[in-house]
């Protein structure tokens, strides 16, 4: 027990003779990060959910990833077909992907090397290989398998360690491929000591549409790879764990979504299926029968957002859930709610684009066509969530902005928030989150249904049912009566209210809060109600100069305040604001930058370099949040963004804060 | 005009205001002078005030196009949305507000070209709505362009030397749709069928499709010329359980009894022959209705919050 080693380890030993035992090489490590990677159909994901989930359970830090191929059943053996699953865990918190997986389970080689050219892996990774390809029947599989083996020794210093899956799990069962991933569990559960009655429940929570005989033999099959690792392996992987008294839920950022809906009192998605959005809907498919909501799948993505503006127009604040094509679609009717102030909720869970793009794979490149996207000038609110939590709550938040501003919330989430895995404190819940019954009393005689407040633009709702209250909603131009108006006094004045309204919101939202500042001891700004002028407050926080300032927006955060931290452990006077509202946007922006040399904005959508052939600083195409922040501060606001089809890692951010600094290459 | 006392109301009072045709008027209808549509907002407003309908419980959905203009010269709630999209609204407010009164409004480009999916998924849904295409043959709004339903042959601006193609029949179209529960033709030009037909579809529960011909003095008025002049060229479908108007076979000689509930008689029906055919080609009254399968117990605020911290807890860590 003197050398780290857990009891549960000891007791599965059993049966080990000692000497082994004694050779056991424990590492421990603050946090790591375990991939396991298959040909699609082998379940790589399910393994890689579950073992994520048991470690969030069990008390780690945790955040997950998943590795998609864009087509259902790509073909086999591939290194563009690999599926599966990252999984970063740690003692602390875990804000994001990492940077490279320091140990594989990879079903067949050539998943494997798709993950290499990736550069997915640690240098000196632990890779668990499955073998039976090395004596496969078909002689181009063993040649494939040679040939791939002598790449991967190539590639790294990794510890290659065969695993026979398909040759232990046909202990059990006929076919293989519908075992091996739970094996791998096995693998896991015993390589990283993980409480096997919480692998166990997981399972069964995984495979609860199925039939209990369909959980025995996967518990039998994860026992199995249990039982090989303890006695072929000769090392373990301890990554401690700290009790924590705050009550935690684990789940992606889809289901967060679902959730959050269900807890802001929406009671009907229309959605029509979409990748990466669907997979909330498929939720609350299943959530809302207990709650009294409706999915509604349209016929398309333009009924579907129709069908949620018919239910808010009726009273109800309905949302509708779509990716980036879908909500190319949707942009007129978007512009008919922003018109008609009709509230609505937009939920983009992008993917990269344009055009179909990258089906599964995450991209921030949708803030443009959220913002601008409908025609003529349709002021709405958008915001983004940076954390599977916050994809919770800012369901609430949404609700609550839409009907209290009779406006429109685009919320930008992504693929990476969306199957995206990580423990967050349990939201509590409360009641007046829930949306009131309606208001069906009468309606002021003299009271016009948009009774525009001159000074804020906004106006008090009135619903199908108000006695004396009736009036056609319009998308033509109209006055406060809703009466079609083409004069120039009365359209300039509904564009005036409409605005106004956003100019309202923006004054009642916090500075940004600044991550990696000088002055330890000070209040960071935004957290709680800042004391004195906005210019005060940036003061208090900001004690001194810096060098550059990250400016993020949704699902990056993590990976940028790591990012942060690592710069700043090197001497390099580096901070970072992630920001919530992409508009309006918070105020104090311009007197933040100012304490800066450089500011400098990182986002997964494309922007010129500046040192790109026939760019100029006149033709320069900046990234999204950076085209938005100079327009809106005059500051000189840099970028550095990638469009990679997947997370921005912490150290490649902290490769281009360096380089920046280093170079000084800034437009 | 009617008053409702507010206070009255508010206390949940009996309600026993009682509403006059005038009570359902909105602004002046603009529409151009011996336009299809005025005869067609008049028969709506008699039938809101046959059925006494609250104003404030009724919703009149459109699209763009001069008949779209419809909710605004209603004193109900309107809607007046976007190009082809009423139904989706629609679908949305009868889903979270099934106790509204939910009449549709669609010009034939409106339904049967840009929001011609939707029209085909509504006729599916099946919700109880009342929903109207005044057909002109013609974009009107948009100044002469051949439309779905525009005769072949027919000039129009963007097809001068004739529109091409043959025309679109939304009759058979809806037919041919699963779970279409009502589908009937009717004419501006005779006020008295316009009448009932609306009266009888919107007592229908389901999704009542009403094809109503309607003259466009501008661009259209050659297209049913000879219709309005010959009762000769109209077929009327009667049954008891049809549209029957007292004399009107007085007029309109051709009649033909048709059980609505006969759907293969219904789409031979629906083909063109040498007489407009005016009538209920078909109605099921047992087709399941969208809201009704949807619908789901209301639970409290507490009883939400309740279940899903149950919920939580499965996902607690």
């Amino acid at each position: 027990m003197d050398n780290g080693l857990p009891c549960s380890l000891l007791i599965a030993s059993d049966g080990l003779d000692s000497a082994l035992a004694r050779m056991l090489e424990i590492i421990r490590v603050p946090e790591t990060t375990v991939e396991v990677v298959s040909d699609s159909g082998e379940g790589a994901q399910k393994c890689g959910q579950i073992f994520g989930s048991v470690c969030a359970k069990m008390g780690n830090g945790a955040w997950t990833v998943e590795i998609i191929p864009a087509e259902i059943q790509p073909p086999p053996r591939t290194p563009a077909g690999g599926s599966g699953n990252r999984i970063r865990f740690g003692t602390e918190e875990i804000t994001n992907w990492g940077d490279a997986a320091n140990l594989v389970v990879a079903f067949n080689e050539q998943v494997l090397l798709g993950r290499i050219e990736l550069d997915a892996l640690a240098h000196d990774a632990i890779v668990l290989l499955e073998n039976m390809w090395k004596t496969h029947a078909d002689e181009t599989i063993q040649k494939e398998w040679e040939g791939g083996l002598e790449k991967i020794r190539a590639a790294g210093y990794y510890k290659i360690v065969e695993v026979p899956m398909e040759e232990e799990c046909l202990k059990i069962v006929d076919d293989a491929r519908r075992g091996k991933n739970m094996f791998a569990l096995g693998l896991l559960t015993c390589i990283y000591d993980r409480d096997v009655e919480l692998v166990k429940a997981q399972i069964a929570h995984q495979f609860r549409k199925k039939g209990k005989d369909i959980y025995e033999r996967n518990v039998e099959l994860m026992e199995l790879g249990y039982k090989w690792a303890s006695k072929n392996l000769d090392f373990r992987i301890d990554v401690p764990t700290v009790r924590s008294d705050v009550p935690k839920v684990v789940m992606n950022g889809n289901e967060a979504i679902g959730m959050g809906a269900i807890a802001a009192g929406m009671q009907l998605c229309a959605m029509y299926p979409i990748t990466p959005a669907t997979s909330a809907s498929h939720y609350l498919g299943e959530a809302y029968d207990k709650f009294g909501g409706v999915v509604h799948q349209a016929e398309d993505e333009i009924a579907a957002v129709g069908v949620a503006i018919g239910a808010s127009y009726a009273g109800k604040v309905a949302f509708t859930i779509t990716s980036g094509p879908g909500l190319s679609l949707k942009q007129e009717f978007i512009g008919l709610a922003v018109m008609l102030e009709v509230p609505l909720v937009v939920v983009d869970v992008q993917r990269g684009g344009p055009s179909t793009g990258l089906p599964t794979k995450a991209e921030q490149s949708d803030l443009m066509a959220a913002m601008f996207g409908q025609h003529g000038d349709a002021p709405h609110v958008v915001m983004a969530p940076a954390t599977i939590e916050e994809c919770f709550h800012i369901m609430v938040t949404a609700r609550r902005i839409a009907e209290t501003f009779r406006t429109t919330v685009i919320v930008l989430s992504d693929a990476n928030l969306a199957t995206g895995v990580q423990p967050f404190p349990r939201p509590k819940l409360d009641t007046r989150w829930l949306q009131t019954p309606l208001n069906l009393t009468p309606w002021p005689e003299n009271k016009p249904p948009y009774d525009w407040d001159e000074q804020t633009g906004l106006s008090q709702r009135v619903i199908p049912g108000q006695p004396g209250g009736e009036f056609a909603a319009t998308g033509l131009s109209h006055t406060s009566w809703s009466k079609v108006a083409y004069d120039p006094e009365s359209h300039q004045q509904g564009c005036q209210m409409r605005s106004r309204k956003l100019a309202v919101l923006q004054q009642a939202l916090q500075p940004p809060e600044i991550y990696g500042v000088d002055s330890g001891d000070l209040p960071v700004v935004g957290s709680g109600s800042p004391k004195g002028t906005i210019e005060e407050v940036v003061d208090r926080a900001l004690a001194e100069y810096g060098d550059l300032l990250l400016v993020g927006w949704g699902s990056t955060k993590g990976a940028i305040e790591e990012a942060v931290d690592r710069a700043r452990a090197e001497g390099l006077s580096v901070s970072s604001i992630h920001l919530s509202f992409l508009s309006p946007l918070p105020p104090g922006l311009e007197m933040i930058f100012c304490r800066f040399d450089r500011v400098m904005t990182v986002e997964i959508n494309y922007s010129d370099e500046p040192d790109d052939p026939y760019i100029s600083e006149e033709n320069r195409r900046y990234s999204q949040l950076a085209f938005l922040l100079r327009a809106q501060t005059l500051v000189d606001v840099d970028c550095w963004s990638r469009v990679p089809g997947q997370p921005l890692r912490p150290g490649e951010i902290l490769n281009a804060v360096r380089q920046r600094l280093r170079t000084g290459v800034m437009v | 005009m009617t008053h409702y006392g507010q206070s009255l109301l508010g206390c949940g009072m009996i309600d026993d205001r009682h509403f006059e045709m005038e009570d359902y008027q909105g602004t002046i209808a603009r529409w151009c002078p011996g336009c299809g549509d005025h005869s067609i907002l008049t028969a709506m407003q008699r039938l809101l005030e046959e059925e006494q309908l609250k104003p404030e419980n009724t919703v009149f959905v459109s699209g763009i196009g001069c008949s779209s203009r419809f909710p605004h010269y209603m004193k109900t709630y309107g809607f007046h949305g976007l190009h082809g999209r009423a139904l989706p609204v629609a679908t949305g407010i009868k889903l979270e507000r099934p106790e509204l009164h939910l009449f549709v409004a669609m010009g034939d480009g409106d339904c049967c070209s840009i929001g011609a999916s939707h029209w085909l998924h509504a006729t599916r849904y099946n919700m109880d709505m009342l929903a109207v295409l005044l057909d002109n043959n013609m974009y009107g709004l948009t100044k002469g362009q051949t439309s779905p339903t525009t005769p072949q042959k027919f000039p129009s601006n963007t097809q001068p030397s004739g529109t091409y193609l043959r025309a679109l029949n939304p009759i058979s179209a809806t037919l041919g749709v699963t779970n279409a529960s009502f589908v009937a033709q009717t004419a501006e030009w005779i006020p008295p069928h316009l009448f009932e037909t609306l009266k009888v579809a919107y007592r229908h529960k389901g999704f009542s499709f009403v094809r109503i011909l309607q003259r466009c003095p501008v661009y259209t008025a050659s297209i049913f010329e000879e219709a309005v002049r010959d009762p000769d060229l109209i077929e009327l479908l009667i049954h008891d359980d049809g549209v029957w108007v007292k004399d009107l076979d007085q007029i309109y000689g051709h009649t033909f009894y048709h059980d609505p509930r006969d759907l293969n008689t219904a789409r031979a029906l629906a083909e063109p022959s040498d007489r407009l055919r005016l009538g209920i080609f078909y109605r099921n009254e047992d087709v399941p209705v969208y809201e009704e399968i949807r619908r789901l117990p209301s639970y409290t605020a507490d009883e939400r919050v309740r279940t899903l911290n149950q919920e939580l807890d499965r996902y607690a860590v």
